[in-house]
């Protein structure tokens, strides 16, 4: 189980990473999200894993880290907001521009461009 | 009044002059000056326990940890300084209020001007050198507000960022010295330190602490060797220069200086350090002046001469020279006020302050001439004027100073320095005032006197020269008062009458030789200014920008070949830096023993697993196609929750499916307009590179995670604590929503604002876009896939109009029950958030803002201030911040069930969710509405054109 999470949060975090290298807005956007799964499931593991005993209080013994679970929560939450800006500001640079490319014209990473 | 109201005072004020713009310069001048007068008479309301010899303090702990306390002190020192600061202030506000042009912004100039006395207040009455040093910084910056005023200058924004520059430094500098300083005396009380003197001079760290603190004094005070930055700040409105650069700010350093008197001086580093210093400036700064042909630049470098005059005189560690110091500040801030005063008054009505093209203004201008000239006088030590009282006073100090070389130097050189200081007095009073009658025609603009607005208040103090140089015995009670709480128990006060004739001794001669000499260096000005002129000289402002200029250089140097505009890049270094740092950790640090069982794997665990993983891959791979990677994102997104599920965190998979929802609809949005495929761009060799860095930062992720799942944490979990209270004190039994509402309110309260900011940034962004160039842009937009033949399908119309009631009650329900089960506020907003998107895809956006009661923006405001007022809420019952309360109560029929104000909170963060994603939402979807123009709301509307409609099969988008 544990094998299962942590190479989930691996696979993701190295498509991420692999998406948020590319030069285009729209895949960087993805490759952050990716990121923010891989970071959300990274912190609400911190809590370790618990199947069946959700922190709602009833009669039983064990429950699952409630902690780790308020904070995801929020980061989910605004995680929808820092990408609502994000793609608000890439949108807005295509519109202004007709370019999509994250990197500055003169930079050389743009070089090998066609 | 408390000494608390006095510093707070200009500070609440300051709000009211930039508010009260609309209403008037009248109400805002009016406002401004209220504010002050109010300060002053404060002020004064302590004088009589000042005149008692009493000091008077208050002050409450603010961070007892760091020794960092409100305490605020007021003795004869403070109480000085805070009369100039305060006096000067109000009449500056009336010469600021008529001296502004009308279309200078008269709100925010008084806001700076009530910022900066506040901070100056401040200073002066500040008991902690900690709090002290904060409102040092704080009238650094108001002072770069002031300088920089008029923005529209060039010169005005370089002398305010050289300003900034030199006084920043040299605060960063003081702040050094008064930590060693607090660490020495064991306290950062002043009360303490003044009391500490040996120990303190004792101390191997004196040298260090005291050459810190003279750094920001005299890099405030503009002393010789950064006495640059004063004259350039004279690009500041003539109000700001009479008060910050002659009669307050300027003499922060000054007032330091007076304070530390006690423990600092008397030691031969201070003496050399600061009489030296103060000897440099004052002859340097008076030979300077003589040659300016800018009247302001004069004035600012002849206070520059007269500061250097009193640094010299603290230098001179005796009691007398504090006494002549302390004269000579308050006779300086009168006449040279006054003067700079009159000068702007010459600038108003002249349009140039040239002294080489003005002249003979006496005829035009008597009432301005009167003020200058008295003022002037008084600058140069001519008796009955109170200029001459303590120059006497200085010469007799500095007469029997030996710092080095022959024994006549130090009288010489002063003696040469006033010398100077008459002539450029004169040469002010005589090529600008005396002279010929001219054709009023001859000047920029017609001079005439200006009206008593912008006259009475140098007459003020000019009233206030004559008083004192007159009768100087009405001066000197105060003087003294003042000195015995500068020396402290050090000394006596010198028991020494200020009266203006002592019979014929040195400092009489050496000020004969002073005035005539000054009269006929005034004779010899033309000779002197064409040898000047000849002279090479190091020009402070092209080496302070040379300075500059290789530190930005350095810098770029530094910086640029990581930091060159390519994100790629910057990805790559942050991904590469936090693997080795992590390869540090995990080499150097120890890893504990694997405690925690495996749990075992099931067929549909590996299921999921497989379905998340595929689709990562997918997205990886197959991204180029962005619609397609859209929905691998959103089977990445459903598997995640469904894990969350699986994992026991029900409120987290609620959360992260409705996030999902929202998030691909937004995405979906923004594909409208960008283009729908990714070009292939990178060599293989670099997506090779890439694939091994992201399969490195995923292996290493991985190899953390696995880690720590098996092993306990190293401290035990505040959660067991969460898990026992929630009940108990927060009357809930979903912990995670108790968490948030209750135990964790505030952090909660913190994201709904920041979710706010967010989605009003994305409203503003999209006004920006409609408004500018892009507008057009969207316009004439041709959309690049053929329209649907109907826009609002009607049975898409009739199921989410169905729809909606079923989802609000289901939302309702979410809300309701999030205490106790998996739900609440920020679930229950993101779906009806959803209920109402689908409004408008279903019947469009004129038909969804028709029936829209409340803009979005004040759902949001209502949501933090409903869940802001129910934190305050607490307070009327005793309570700290945000405390909730519940309670059961039964009403026949139903069930009992439980009130708690943390559903108020909840209801808070409900709204402010619901308004966030709404407004953002709307916004995106506005591009898209002001791009097709046609927008029927009617169900069925069959769009007859698309056939003759050729569609864009450009795949690049717009």
């Amino acid at each position: 189980m544990e094998v299962l999470v942590a190479s989930a949060i691996g696979i993701m975090t190295a498509a991420g990473l692999y998406l948020v290298m590319r030069l285009r807005t729209f895949p960087v956007i993805l490759g952050i999200s990716l990121l923010t799964y891989a970071v959300n499931v990274f912190l609400f593991a911190s809590g370790r894993l618990t199947v069946g005993a959700p922190p709602i209080l009833t009669d039983a013994e064990v429950y699952a880290d409630p902690l780790p679970q308020a904070l995801v929560l929020t980061a989910i939450v605004i995680s929808f907001g820092m990408t609502a800006v994000v793609v608000m500001i890439s949108l807005g640079a295509y519109l202004g521009s007709n370019d999509d490319r994250v990197n500055d014209p003169k930079s050389d990473e743009t070089e090998d461009v066609t | 009044m408390s000494l608390f109201l006095i510093v707070a005072l200009p500070f609440l004020g300051a709000l009211l002059p930039g508010l009260m713009n609309s209403a008037g310069r009248q109400a805002v001048g009016g406002v401004t000056f209220t504010v002050s007068l109010a300060a002053f008479i404060g002020l004064l309301t302590n004088l009589p326990a000042i005149l008692a010899g009493e000091v008077v303090q208050t002050g409450f702990n603010w961070f007892p940890q760091l020794g960092l306390n409100v305490t605020l002190m007021l003795d004869g020192l403070g109480f000085f300084f805070a009369l100039l600061i305060l006096g000067i202030g109000m009449l500056i506000i009336v010469y600021g209020r008529h001296y502004l042009a009308r279309e200078d912004n008269m709100g925010e100039f008084f806001t700076y001007l009530l910022l900066f006395q506040g901070a100056m207040v401040g200073i002066v009455l500040s008991d902690n050198i900690l709090l002290l040093l904060i409102f040092w910084e704080l009238t650094s910056l108001s002072s770069f507000l002031l300088i920089g005023y008029w923005k529209h200058l060039e010169a005005g924004r370089q002398g305010a960022r050289m300003a900034l520059t030199v006084t920043g430094m040299g605060g960063l500098a003081m702040i050094g010295g008064m930590l060693i300083l607090g660490n020495i005396a064991g306290s950062y009380d002043l009360s303490v330190i003044l009391q500490n003197r040996e120990a303190i001079q004792a101390d191997p760290l004196y040298v260090p602490a005291l050459l810190l603190i003279l750094i920001g004094c005299f890099t405030k005070s503009a002393q010789f060797p950064f006495h640059f930055w004063l004259p350039h700040a004279m690009a500041a409105p003539t109000p700001v220069s009479a008060y910050l650069h002659s009669a307050t700010m300027v003499k922060a350093g000054i007032f330091l200086m007076a304070r530390m008197w006690p423990v600092l001086s008397g030691t031969p580093e201070w003496f050399y350090v600061v009489t030296t210093a103060g000897l440099i400036t004052m002859v340097l700064g008076a030979v300077i002046a003589l040659f300016k042909h800018d009247l302001k630049a004069l004035l600012a470098f002849s206070t520059v001469s007269h500061l250097g005059l009193i640094t010299m005189l603290l230098g001179t560690g005796t009691a007398f020279g504090a006494m002549v110091a302390v004269f000579h500040i308050l006779n300086h801030a009168t006449f040279k006020a006054a003067l700079f005063m009159s000068a702007g008054i010459v600038d108003h009505e002249t349009k140039t302050r040239d002294i080489r093209i003005l002249g003979g203004l006496r005829h035009l201008m008597p009432i301005t001439f009167v003020i200058a000239t008295l003022g002037a006088l008084s600058m140069a030590g001519i008796p009955l004027l109170n200029g001459f009282l303590s120059k006497e006073m200085m010469l007799k100090e500095m007469e029997k100073t030996y710092l080095f070389g022959p024994e006549w130097l130090v009288p010489a050189l002063v003696t040469f320095g006033s010398l100077m200081s008459a002539a450029y007095c004169f040469r002010l009073i005589g090529h600008t005032f005396l002279g010929k009658k001219r054709d009023p025609e001859s000047y920029p603009a017609k001079p005439h006197d200006p009206g008593p607005g912008l006259w009475l208040p140098p007459a003020i103090l000019i009233v206030l020269v004559v008083a004192i140089g007159v009768a100087p015995f009405l001066a000197a009670p105060f003087v003294k008062l003042v000195t015995a709480s500068v020396i402290g128990s050090v000394a006596e006060v010198p028991d020494y009458t200020i009266k203006i004739w002592h019979g014929v001794n040195t400092p009489l001669i050496m000020s004969i030789i002073a005035i005539v000499g000054g009269l006929i260096v005034l004779a010899l000005f033309k000779p002197l200014l064409a040898v000047w002129d000849k002279t090479p000289r190091p020009e402070a402002k092209s080496i302070f920008d040379d300075i500059i200029a290789a530190l930005l250089m350095w810098a770029r140097w530094a910086i640029h070949p990581l930091h060159n505009g390519a994100f790629t890049r910057y990805a790559m270094i942050a991904t590469i830096a936090i693997l080795a740092a992590g390869y540090h950790a995990w080499t150097t640090g120890t890893v504990g023993e694997a405690v925690r069982a495996v749990q075992p794997i099931g067929w549909v665990e590996v299921a999921g697993w497989v379905m998340l993983a595929a689709a990562t891959v997918g997205l990886a791979s197959l991204h180029h196609n962005r619609l397609l990677a859209l929905i691998l994102i959103g089977i990445v997104g459903l598997m995640v929750s469904v894990g969350f599920v699986y994992l026991s965190a029900p409120d987290l998979a609620m959360t992260q499916i409705t996030v999902e929802v929202v998030t691909i609809i937004l995405l979906l949005l923004a594909l409208n307009f960008l283009p729908n495929v990714t070009p292939e761009e990178s060599p293989l060799w670099k997506r090779i590179r890439d694939v091994s860095v992201a399969a490195v930062g995923g292996l290493a992720a991985m190899a953390l995670s696995y880690h720590y799942l098996l092993r306990d944490a190293v401290v035990a979990p505040i959660s067991e604590f969460h898990l026992a209270n929630s009940y108990k004190g927060g009357g809930g039994t979903n912990v995670v929503n108790v968490i948030l509402v209750d135990f964790r309110g505030f952090d909660t309260y913190a994201e709904i604002i920041v979710l706010g900011i967010a989605a009003l940034l994305i409203y503003a962004l999209t006004e920006t876009l409609l408004s500018g160039p892009v507008r057009a842009r969207l316009l004439n937009r041709v959309p690049d896939k053929p329209l649907s033949g109907t826009q609002h399908p009607m049975m898409m119309v009739v199921l989410t109009r169905v729809m909606m009631p079923v989802v609000l009650m289901v939302g309702f329900y979410i809300f309701l029950r999030g205490h106790n089960e998996p739900g609440g506020g920020f679930i229950a907003g993101l779906v009806v958030s959803i209920g109402v998107v689908m409004q408008y895809m279903a019947s469009g956006f004129a038909w969804a803002e028709d029936r829209q009661r409340f803009p979005y923006h004040g759902i949001i405001g209502a949501g933090v201030l409903i869940a802001g007022l129910t934190g305050i809420g607490s307070w009327f019952v005793g309570k700290p911040f945000m405390t909730t309360d519940f309670t059961y109560v039964r009403i026949p029929p139903f069930q009992e069930f439980e009130l708690a104000t943390a559903l108020l909170f909840d209801l808070g963060v409900f709204l402010a969710v619901l308004g966030a994603v709404m407004l953002s939402l709307e916004s995106f979807s506005r591009l898209a509405r002001r791009a097709h123009i046609k927008d029927s709301d009617e169900p069925m509307d069959i769009d007859p054109s698309r056939d003759q409609a050729v569609p864009n099969t450009n795949p690049e988008g717009v």
